[in-house]
């Protein structure tokens, strides 16, 4: 038997790339100045589900919610041996927070009624891991989170070693289950040269030059497909700026000089100032 | 996160400067693989563009997964099992799969049987990446170059047998040619096969120093005529891994660690003939070890570009009396010579694959072509033959002089440092010694292709490389006056080739070295003006004008001394030999 397996993924601007002008005057992220990128442990998710395929069969659908630009991310995953790729795209679904995003990508895995959902654990631009849970609870799918290693898939459900910070536990969970998968979880599959020279190609509708005819690309297998929130029975009042309850206050640049620092003593007395020091910065207590 | 593609600009400039299209059309035999094949590619733009993803991903896994991995393997080496068998160090082991993964492991074999039908120079530039992040581990990739060779002289059977596992990278292989008494000397090769009364052939015998003899599939030089005792005796059968092929030791080596060199004992081994008998040594293996000469050229520019790469660097950051030390002349000249040095083979080395690319499409078009197409085929084949008969072993014997050099002289400039292990550098100068012997010690290519020098082909090179540059009308004034320089130096050495075919064999083999010498400086001289011309990437075209001029301001003095010394007609190596050699050593 096989499973019926969905990675939710993400691109994201590449925060390790980070300059000055990676942030706009207004407090938004500059993404014309950060390469975009595949979040990073959105890899090691697919990497953990191509490895359920291909030891019990099933197909792997990788479905992520952006832009047609987003594409990119598809098109990488096809390359690495994702047997499906689908782009959620739709204007009503700009300026979702997590809630309202897992509540869109949640319906998409409803209607590719999947068996096992692999997540990244967080995203490197929000760094929230908040999409992947609120996701299974709403489906009401059993919630795994920091999958270090995938220690088998059965008649009992997904077993997983889990990294909880200090200390890891082996957990059991009944399908369908959505997981969210560490970095550590495994080294992500390169490129397969067959599937490079092929899915390179493949784009959504909204890509295709004028004149391609979108039937002829789906023929060949290269049309990627795009769902909009109709397709995705989406209650609109739970998408967009409506569905979102997060409201963003103020975003800081906060830029750390170097040499700002103060040396204590190791001393009781040089322990005390510095934990003194630190409750009346805020930083702890 | 590196990538050996994408940060390496000398690479990136070649793989736009050399004419690719030219090679996609002809090893897609005109596309026409496309309607088969759904990803093969449907014109020469796509498949330069597939190529260029494709060398990015193996890129990508040679800088992020192989070369930090390498230092430990050439550490642990590989491990002989009780049972025969060998295993390979983790980080080895962990790269044949990756590279399995990414479909590079059938890099030129037809799609029919798995592979993914790059010419042969995108291969060439793969091998330059995986050497530069693991010597030890090119070899393994390297031998791909057997199943080209199955490919090309084997029965269908055996395609069909064997080549569908190798391109997927479940078997390697291994070309088990060299035995204790036949090394350079392939002639005296003594393994031997024969036939039963249902005309099964099985090995029995001992071969020696086979690099990766633990493969899954063996291609063995044995002995089938055994009242023929020179090369016309042998031919070339392949085998597999069995309880019957047993592998008695590994070396213990300099360097390339993580490259398992055995001793074979063929126990009456069941194998196949590729081919025709007798064929083995004379045509068989002669091409094999053309495709590993290349292979090994590639290599010693890896294993270069490593060594270099570790030298800047330190130049760049070790400070003494108080300023970095590549401000000082001497250093820079160690660091400024090893990279023209670098390019120089990188040069010459992708100009002969790129020949040798030619090559084997003309030998597939001579398959089917007829009439006046045939006869045009067979003239290109000939002439492009003779090319490459000179080309290959230049390459081979420059490159991995080259990445001595260069891997002596980034020892030089980190100094103590280099010494100690605490750097990559001792490793990269261990594991380029081997690139010299092997496949044909540099004696052997200097005596192959200064043959070449001598029946003009090389004139023929350089008349036709100056002829017209590769991406531009005509040579610029920047450019020219660097041409008839080597136009002039031609006709010198087009003299030295008359007086020596006038002296003695001896003299001749002599001064051989000197000969191929002067012809690799034009011959390279005139690919970095062609480089110069370039409209790829006019400030790559700009690097090499200046590469082109520190080139001649280096080589030339060089070549007039040769030529100096050629003409002195002195020879007293063969004549004084015993006084100047000295007295044997007295081993008590």
């Amino acid at each position: 038997m096989g499973y019926n397996i969905v990675v939710c993924a993400k691109q994201v601007p590449d925060t390790k790339r980070i300059t000055g002008d990676a942030m706009k005057e207004d407090g938004t992220v500059n993404r014309a100045a950060l390469p975009a990128i595949f979040n990073p442990e959105d890899l090691n998710a697919l990497e953990t589900a191509l490895a359920v395929r291909d030891a019990h069969g099933g197909t792997v659908t990788v479905v992520t919610m952006g832009p047609p630009n987003a594409c990119e991310i598809l098109r990488d995953s096809l390359c690495r041996g994702a047997d499906k790729a689908i782009l959620v795209s739709d204007r009503r679904a700009a300026a979702s927070d997590t809630l309202a995003t897992s509540y869109i990508l949640s319906q998409a895995v409803r209607k590719l009624n999947a068996d096992l959902v692999f997540c990244g654990r967080q995203a490197i631009d929000g760094d929230t891991a908040q999409v992947g849970p609120q996701m299974a609870e709403k489906l009401g799918f059993t919630l795994v989170t920091y999958l270090e290693e995938l220690i088998n898939v059965g008649n009992d459900g997904i077993r997983v070693k889990r990294n909880v910070g200090n200390g890891w536990e082996d957990v059991t969970a009944k399908l369908p289950a959505l997981v969210t998968v560490l970095d550590t979880a495994n080294t992500p599959r390169p490129y397969m040269s067959k599937r490079l020279m092929k899915f390179k190609k493949a784009k959504c509708a909204l890509e295709l030059a004028e004149g391609v005819c979108p039937d002829a690309m789906a023929e060949k297998g290269l049309l990627i497909d795009m769902w909009d929130l109709d397709a995705l029975e989406c209650d609109m009042q739970w998408v967009g700026m409506a569905g979102s309850p997060t409201k963003v206050n103020r975003i800081l640049s906060v830029v750390l000089a170097g040499g700002d620092y103060e040396e204590f003593e190791p001393t009781e007395a040089g322990a005390a100032k510095l934990v003194s020091e630190l409750i009346e910065e805020h930083t702890i207590g | 996160m590196a990538n050996f593609f994408t940060d390496n600009q000398d690479m990136m400039f070649l793989f736009k400067h050399f004419n690719l299209e030219r090679l996609a059309t002809l090893q897609e035999e005109d596309f026409r693989f496309h309607e088969e094949f759904d990803f093969a590619p449907e014109d020469a733009d796509d498949a330069r563009d597939s190529y260029e993803r494709i060398l990015k991903n193996v890129g990508q896994i040679c800088g992020d997964e192989i070369a930090p991995t390498a230092e430990e393997s050439d550490n642990v080496g590989n491990i002989l099992n009780d049972d025969g068998s060998v295993t390979y160090t983790p980080g080895i082991q962990n790269a044949i799969e990756r590279l399995a993964q990414a479909e590079a492991m059938g890099f030129t074999l037809p799609y029919r049987f798995g592979g993914i039908n790059c010419p042969q120079l995108v291969f060439s530039m793969s091998n330059d990446m995986v050497s530069r992040a693991d010597a030890s581990l090119m070899n393994i990739y390297g031998l791909q170059g057997n199943a080209d060779t199955l490919n090309a002289f084997a029965s269908e059977e055996i395609k069909q047998e064997y080549l569908p596992d190798m391109a997927a990278g479940n078997w390697t292989s291994a070309m088990v040619l060299t035995e204790p008494d036949a090394g350079s000397d392939l002639q005296a090769v003594r393994c031997s096969a024969y036939q039963d009364e249902n005309g099964e052939w099985f090995i029995h015998g001992v071969k020696r120093f086979i690099t990766n003899g633990c493969g899954e599939v063996l291609l063995c030089l044995v002995r089938t005529e055994p009242e023929i005792s020179d090369g016309r005796g042998l031919s070339l059968l392949v085998c597999k891994r069995g309880p019957k092929v047993k592998i008695r030791r590994l070396e213990n080596k300099l360097g390339i660690h993580a490259s398992p060199t055995c001793e074979i004992f063929f126990d009456h081994v069941p194998a196949k003939l590729v081919g025709e008998r007798q064929y083995g040594l004379i045509k068989y293996v002669m091409s094999l070890m053309n495709g590993a000469r290349i292979g090994i050229a590639s290599q010693s520019i890896g294993i270069g570009e490593a060594a270099y790469r570790v030298a800047r660097d330190y130049g760049a950051s070790r400070e003494q009396y108080g300023v970095t030390i590549d401000t000082f002349p001497a250093v820079r000249e160690l660091l400024v010579n090893s990279q023209v040095d670098l390019q120089a083979a990188r040069s010459l080395t992708y100009y002969a694959t790129f020949n040798v690319d030619i090559e084997i499409a003309c030998e597939k078009k001579a398959l089917v072509a007829e009439g006046d197409e045939k006869k045009a085929n067979r003239k290109t084949l000939r002439s492009i033959g003779r090319y490459n008969k000179l080309l290959t072993p230049m390459a081979k014997y420059y490159g991995s002089e080259m990445s001595m050099r260069v891997s002596n002289d980034a020892i030089a400039v980190l100094g103590g440092s280099g010494y100690m292990k605490d750097y990559a550098s001792e490793r990269h100068m261990r594991d380029a010694r081997i690139t010299t012997i092997y496949e044909g010690t540099s004696q052997l290519q200097v005596l192959a292709a200064v043959a070449g020098v001598l029946s003009g082909t090389c004139k023929t090179v350089i008349e036709d490389i100056t002829a017209k540059p590769t991406r531009a009308d005509a040579w610029s004034a920047d450019t020219k006056g660097f041409i008839e320089t080597i136009q002039a130096k031609m006709v010198e050495l087009d003299e030295c080739v008359t007086f020596i075919k006038t002296k003695s064999t001896a003299y001749r083999d002599l001064m051989a070295r000197k000969l191929v010498d002067m012809g690799i400086f034009l011959v390279v001289g005139t690919q970095f003006a062609d480089q110069a011309e370039s409209t790829v990437d006019d400030e790559m075209a700009a690097t090499k004008l200046k590469v082109l001029k520190h080139w001649m301001a280096w080589r030339m003095p060089e070549f007039d001394s040769y030529k100096a010394a050629i003409f002195a007609d002195l020879d007293y190596v063969n004549p004084d030999f015993e006084a100047l050699a000295g007295p044997l050593p007295i081993i008590e």
